[in-house]
This record gives C-alpha cells, structure tokens and sequence, in this order.
C-alpha cells in the first residue's frame, strides 16, 4: 500500500512504485481532470501541484509520491472564486476543453511565481502545454485578467 | 471565368456520379431500414409517461426539459449553440433544460451536406445550381446520412432547430390555451413559462402531458433575427464552466461498475493483419487478466489503462507488411507518376483555350508538395464497449452515429440495430473521430470479453501509428502573365482521396472522383480567362482521411501560393491584384475588409513582409494577412488578420475561438508536421515529432465575421486552408524565398 494525500484527504493505492500519479489519480481514485494526453511531458494536459508545485503527474511515479501532497484542480481552494478559473470563464478560453484542466494548474503556478506577467513569460511558462484547438490568444488574456484580478484581491 | 452565370452552363446529369462533385452513397445509407418509430422520430420510443415530443430535437417529461443536439460536440461549440437555437424559440434560458447527444437514426440527416455535395461552386447561386442542391437534399434525406463534419452544423441546423423550437412553444401554448379556456393569440411565453392573460405563469414541464394530447402546431415560424435574446450576441457557451471546473466527463473519463481497461497494439501497417506474438512476458506484468488475439493485433485487459498500455507494448508482434510502400520516398514516387489519363480523377472546370493561353506571355511553372499530416487531438481515442447476447452497447465520442453502429456490428457479426450507441464529449477531433480504429478493435475486444464493460484507450504512440492522415499530394500547376494580367492558369493535383477512403471505411464506397480533391482548386474566384483545375488520384498509397479543411488544407496552399507566384510575376501588388480580379462581389468584400484590417500599403521592408490568401471552402469565403519578421532565431508570426463571412454569425464569442483556433491549426501544421512512413509504419509517434504550434509562436490574431453572403455558413474548417498560403506569400514578401512545401521548418527556420 502506498500512502498519499489528495485533495486534503488520505488514500492509499495498491499499485506498483512506478505506476505514474497520473494513472493512479484517474483510473484508482477515480478523480479525472488530470488527463492523459501524451505520456511523455510534451503536452501539459495532466498537470498537478504536488506540494504546491506544478508537476507533470504521467511523469511522477507513485512511490515517489508517497507521504506527498497532490492538489488536482478539483481540489483546489476556494474554487467558485479562484481568479484564474473566473478569468478563464469569463474570457470562454475552452473549445474542446480537454487540456484546459492542465493549463489552469500551469497558470496557477505562473502566477504564484510572477505576480504580473508579460506575454514573454506567459510563453516561457505556458509553452508545454499544448492545445490542439489553439485557443492560446484567449489563454494569454485569461492571464492577465487573472493577474490583475489577483492584484485587485490584495 | 468573368461571370458566375458560366458555371450554370455546365453540362450537369443528377445520377450517382454527379452527386457530390462524386458522392453517391451505398445501401447501408438507406433511411427506410432504421426507422425507429412510425413517425419517424426516435425520441418517441422513450417517452416516459405524461411525457411530450414535437420533433427529434425537444423532449418534454413532468420534471425536465431535454434538448438534443443533434451534432456531435468535438470542441467546437455546438454542445451548446445547438440547444440554444432551440432555446431562443422556446423562450428557454440556458439553466432550465438538459442536452443529450442524438442517438443513430436517419431523423438527424444531415441537410448541411447539400451545398457541398452538389456539383457546383458555392457563389454559384444559378437556378441549375439551386435545383441540383435541392435534389441533392432529398438524396440526404433518404439515405439519413447522420454526419458532423464538412463546417457544415450551423448550415444544417440553422433553420431546422429555430423550427423545432418555435414548433414546441406554438405546441405547448396550444395546450395551455386549451387547458385555461383561453386564446392562442392572448397567450405568451418567457422563461420555461406559457404566460395567460391574467398573469398565471404555467411551467412547460407541467404542460407535457396535456401538449402529448394534441396535435404538434406545424406550421410555427422562427423569430426575425431582430428579435434574438441569446443568438448573435455574446453569450456564455454553455459547456465553459464545466470544463474549466474540470467537471465535464469526456469519453475518457467514463466508469462502469465491474469494467476492465484494455489497451491494443496494432499493425502499424494499417489495415494489414497480425501473423505471430509472443506475450510471454506481458502476461506475468502487473495487473494483467487476460491477452486477446484480435484481427491486426493484440490487446491486453487489465485492472488499470496504464499497466494494460505497459503490457501491450511488451508484447512481441510479427506483422503482415504494409499493402503500400513501406518507405516514404516511394510514397513520392507514386504521386510523382500519377499525372496520367489513367489515373485522372476529374477535370473539373475548364474555361476558355488553356492550351492557347498557356502560350501567351510568360510562362510561369511550379510544383508544390504537401505531405501526410496526422489528426491527433489531445484526447486519445477511446470508448466503453459491452457485448451480451443481445448486441452490443458501445460509449464513444463520434461523428457518424450510425456508421459506428455499422462497423461495430460487421466486426463482430451483429447487425446494425443491435448496436446501441451513446455519444461522448471529445477532447478534439479534427476528422480523426470520424474514423474507427478505436471502434472496430473495441467491438472485437468486448466481443471477446462478453459480458463485461471493456474501457479501451490507445496510448498516445498508438494513437500517432493507427491515424489514418490527411492526404499526400503534389501540384503541377502551369500559368501565363502578360500584359500585367494573369492570361492563363492549369491547377492540376496529384493526391490520395480522403473523403472516398473515409466512406469507403464507413461501408458505403464510391467509385466516383473524390470531390473533396476539387477543394481549392477549381473554386477560384479570379477573373482568369483561360481556367482548368484537374485532379488525378494517387493509387496503393497508405489510407487517407478528412483532416480539418480537407482537400482544401492542401489545394489551397497549392492555389493561392501559385496565384501569388502569377500576381508578382505580373509585377502586380498582392493584395490589390486580388481584389481586382475576384469575380463576386461578397468575396471581393472579404478581401478589402482584410486589408482595411491590416492597413494594407504593399511591401514592408527591413525584412518584414506580409503575405494575403483568400481561400473559400465549405461555402465560406475566407481572407488572412500574415505578417512575418525575419530576426536572428528564424521567421517570426507578428500579427494575423482574418476576415470571413458566414452570412449569419450566430454565436459571436465561439465564432472568434473557432477562427482563431484555426489558424493556429492552419498555421502551427504548416511549420512543422508531416508523418513519414518507414518499414510500413509512421516514424512520428508522439508530439515532440508532430508538435505543431505552441503558445510562444502564436501571434496576434484579430478576427472580423461578415454576413453578406446569402446563405448561412459554417465556420469550423474555412480559416484553416489561407493560412499556409498566407504564411508563405509573407515569407516569400520577407525573405524572396519561395516555399512550396510543407512543413516550411524545412526550408527556414522559425523562432
């Protein structure tokens, strides 16, 4: 049994040490907005936060996860006001909506790093997450919305 | 080619081989054969009790209202525009109803398909052009062909769902009318609600079973548009706050009680079958139950997707080689020798002496390339399959409900309605879900595995070598400049057929020329006087498919560069020689609204230039300005602009999405994607080899929608195909290096 903490809560999983996080996340835990999109940290889609950093979960193994902390966007805090999630409500960023769970979790940990970024960081920080309908405009001006939201809040 | 009316001159015989430009389908598309109730809706066999129906497309029970949507939903909004058409008429507010997926049935025929299966170009508005349209309408509506794809869902249901809906609330106020001893004409409606004359408001649900006593009112007319509450202006799509909240469950996310997760490894020769494995070793991996022999390979159940994959690809398999060319120089060969009478597919418009024209002036010849290109949407395919004795029921996120219900059913012996099929969200498509790969191998998993759920998913690797591409393609294409005039252009294609391929693969081949290979190449509206646009059709090549714009992703590359070679060859301004020699007025519109956009004023300098293509596809005229910088790390995208008319733009937010969307499409492919085959199999297999555009090289994309044309277009595909062209027109502006290939990054770097 391999211990963690998900979301707040306890859990353990009965797999093996090198089972990705990803795959314990969506097919043991059954909590599915981290996404299989490629397997090999080329698209972002499974972004989580393990101990407050943004992580590539199809790249964790589970027995490093161990005793950790792993919040999935489901998770997050305060999530009806988070302001990154009304920023990309707001701006309508999602067409298939399917990489945008990972890309919030890449913009979160943008914006805890750089309160207000320029379009240059938002690329350097934003540029592994793919999105094949190309909704990359609307992503940028989410992020800035959501900085300025966040700047409001202080 | 001057004037339209030309084109209403061709000779032009309605049988098999003129639908479509080529389309005719077989006898599976017969609508008499699935008819599920005898009126012909399939939301009547449902029905709960005190429970109403008008139409396939609204549902009425004592405690809901359900909207059908009657595309399937792959990204682009319709999830939500479609019930909200619906919405409008009834009065309904986005809150007050639920949306369900149609199921297969002939009711949802797609009429969007009339245009561009009819053989005419679309600014073609001649009455000869009008009678094959309808009649290719009729020819729809009895093989119940149920389709998303061709940008075609607004243009189908533009119309179709307005009715429905102003039928349901005309309906509904009838029984309220009835119920409350009042007049129709006193009567209103808002918010969910018939409002009598006294102000008494009665909820809709509460009127379902007295609306399923009376006869629908059939003769409702939709609203002006004037009168729009939701459409055409901004408005909340409604699938957004559940994706962003990661609450939407795609296919990929489904769960059933008791199912196992299946993972496959499949020749990578498409199509060709397994000879020999040797799963030794994967048999005693973690979490593996079982490993099934199927027909072009295995697949291994297991307690979880990903020791399922791990175990898959420890399988050892012997393959049957390829059926086309194993390497992909030879796949160039192929085209190369493939401009020969024998291998014509369609001369498909002709205008004035080629011949003669060609000999007039300068001649100016090029040869372009475009190469197979895959699909991959960030959701790989999946899908939930069960067999019991009593068929088989199968969870998939898909574009022809009932082309699923057929390959399911022929790949395990079953028929067609013993096949229950449930539609998913999908995480992107582009064409790729309008293929089976995923369909075919899950039927023969679950067929195996009777009894239990089966949650297939292909592993990303798996995804790359089973897509069937876009199609592979070369032009030849000749023309002639005199006088400061283009006197003379031969556009002629040599490619593989991806819309014949795909109905093919769906059980209804065709043996006419595949019209999507006319895309881009003879629909150019250009006062050119001497036109011929000729495709020839690439025969033992690999498989080819509908990748988003098709035929026109490659023709209009191919066209438009080629037209920019004749314009400064004619020493002509790009821009201005455009809009002087488009032949339709709403087109010529398009083009000078895209350069009052992009304060057009011919070369730029200190290497920067800008490129323009024009492209109509799908019905819709389509007019993009690039603008390009050459710094010391490769060409830079600075800025895009886009002008397109739809006619009616409905959903304005998502219509903006959707543009931009596809240019990054257009563009990003463009760059740096192909797929290559060596030893049979594609040797691109995740996103770091097929990476097309990241968020560091996507520009500024400014978007105007005009609605001049007459008819109501689509928007999904039409921005993809300028982009290329466009690209390349700039490059060309900023660097005087011509790239007539794709993917560009392998003639000049990009930043």
């Amino acid at each position: 049994m391999i211990e963690l903490t998900v979301n707040g809560i306890k859990r353990q999983v009965d797999v093996v040490a090198g089972m990705p996080l990803l795959w314990v996340l969506r097919d043991e835990l059954g909590i599915t907005s981290a996404k299989y999109g490629c397997g090999v940290a080329q698209c972002g889609a499974c972004t989580v936060q393990i101990d407050g950093m943004a992580v590539r979960s199809c790249q964790a193994h589970i027995g490093e996860v161990a005793g950790k902390s792993v919040v999935t966007l489901e998770g997050l805090p305060k999530k009806e006001q988070h302001p990154v999630l009304q920023a990309w409500i707001e701006h309508q960023v999602p067409q298939c909506g399917y990489c945008q769970t990972g890309q919030i979790m890449q913009a979160i940990s943008l914006l805890d790093l750089i309160s207000n970024p320029t379009d240059d960081e938002i690329n350097q920080v934003m540029s592994g997450n793919l999105c094949r309908c190309g909704t990359y405009p609307r992503i940028r001006a989410a992020i800035h919305a959501a900085a300025a939201k966040k700047m409001a809040e202080k | 080619m001057g004037h339209m009316q030309n084109l209403s001159r061709r000779a032009f015989v309605f049988g098999s081989a003129a639908i479509a430009g080529g389309i005719a389908f077989g006898a599976y598309g017969s609508a008499e054969a699935a008819v599920p109730s005898a009126d012909g809706n399939p939301l009547t066999a449902g029905l709960g009790p005190n429970s109403v129906t008008f139409n396939p497309w609204v549902e009425i029970s004592p405690d809901k209202i359900t909207l059908i949507a009657q595309h399937a939903d792959i990204g682009q909004g319709v999830g939500s525009v479609q019930p909200i058409m619906i919405a409008e008429e009834m009065d309904l507010d986005p809150g007050q109803f639920e949306i369900r997926f149609a199921g297969p049935s002939p009711a949802y025929f797609n009429t969007g398909f009339a245009d561009e299966f009819a053989p005419f170009v679309a600014a073609d508005q001649s009455p000869a052009a009008e009678e094959a349209r309808a009649k290719t309408l009729e020819w729809l509506r009895q093989a119940g062909l149920q389709m998303t794809g061709g940008s075609s869902t607004i243009p189908d249901t533009y119309e179709k769902l307005r009715v429905a809906g102003a039928v349901a609330r005309e309906t509904l106020k009838a029984a309220a009318a009835k119920r409350a001893g009042v007049a129709v004409a006193d009567l209103s409606t808002q918010s969910g609600h018939v409002i009598l004359p006294n102000g008494t408001k009665i909820a809709y649900v509460d009127l379902s079973a007295d609306a399923a006593k009376i006869p629908p009112v059939l003769d409702a007319k939709p609203r002006d548009p004037s009168k729009w509450r939701l459409l055409g202006k901004p408005m909340m799509r409604l699938d957004i706050r559940e994706k962003v909240m990661g609450e939407l469950k795609f296919g990929i996310d489904m769960k059933m009680d008791g199912m196992l997760y299946a993972s496959v490894k499949l020749n990578p020769a498409k199509g060709q079958p397994l000879k020999s494995y040797d799963a030794g070793k994967a048999r005693a991996m973690p979490g593996v139950k079982k490993i099934l022999e199927i027909k072009n390979g295995i697949a291994v159940i297991a307690t979880n997707s990903w020791y399922a994959m791990k175990a898959a690809d420890a399988v050892v398999c012997e393959w049957a080689p390829s059926a086309y060319p194993a390497e992909q120089a030879d796949h160039w060969k192929v085209l190369e020798s493939s401009f020969k009478p024998e291998f014509l597919g369609k001369e498909w418009r002709k205008i004035g002496d080629i011949e003669g024209g060609l000999k007039t002036g300068t001649l100016v010849e090029a040869e372009y390339r475009a190469p197979y290109v895959a699909h991959q949407p960030l959701e790989p395919l999946n899908g939930i399959g069960l067999v019991t004795d009593n068929g088989m029921e199968i969870w998939v996120g898909h574009q022809s409900p009932r082309f699923v219900q057929w390959v399911a059913a022929t790949a395990i012996g079953l028929k067609p309605e013993q096949v229950t099929f449930h539609n998913q969200w999908t995480g992107g498509s582009f064409g790729h879900r309008l293929e089976y790969e995923n369909v075919r191998v899950l039927a023969e998993i679950a067929n195996q595995m009777k009894g239990t759920p089966i949650k297939l998913v292909f592993s990303r690797e798996e995804d790359f070598l089973q897509d069937i591409p876009r199609q592979i393609a070369i032009a030849r294409h000749r023309g002639s400049v005199d006088k400061s005039k283009i006197v003379a252009a031969d556009l002629q294609l040599a490619s593989t057929t991806p819309l014949k391929g795909l109905l093919e693969r769906s059980g209804t081949p065709s043996k006419d020329p595949d019209g999507q290979l006319a895309a881009g190449l003879w629909n150019v509206y250009y006062d050119i006087p001497n036109f011929r646009a000729t495709s020839y059709e690439a025969q033992g090549l690999s498989p080819s498919t509908t990748w988003r714009s098709v035929g026109a992703s490659t023709s209009g590359f191919f066209t438009e560069s080629f037209i920019d070679e004749l314009i400064h060859a004619a020493g002509l301004d790009p821009m201005r020689a455009r809009i002087a020699m488009c032949t339709v007025p709403h087109y010529r519109k398009v083009l000078e609204t895209v350069a009052e956009m992009s304060d057009w004023k011919g070369p730029l300098g200190n290497g920067r230039g800008r490129g323009v293509a024009f492209v109509e596809s799908f019905g819709t005229p389509t007019a993009e300005v690039v603008e390009v910088s050459m710094t010391d790390r490769g060409i830079r995208i600075d800025k895009v602009w886009v002008a397109v008319d739809v006619g009616k733009v409905v959903d304005p937010v998502n219509f903006e999405n959707q543009v931009q969307g596809g240019v990054v499409w257009g563009l990003g492919h463009a760059i740096n994607c192909e797929l290559t085959y060596a030893k049979g199999a594609v040797q691109q297999t995740n996103y770091n080899h097929h990476e097309a555009m990241r968020i560091y090289q996507c520009p500024v994309i400014e978007v105007r929608g005009l609605e001049n044309d007459p008819k109501v277009r689509g928007v999904g595909e039409p921005p993809v195909p300028p982009a290329a062209p466009a690209l390349a027109n700039a490059i060309f502006a900023a660097t005087g290096k011509r790239i007539r290939e794709m993917p560009f990054n392998k003639f000049i770097d990009f930043v």
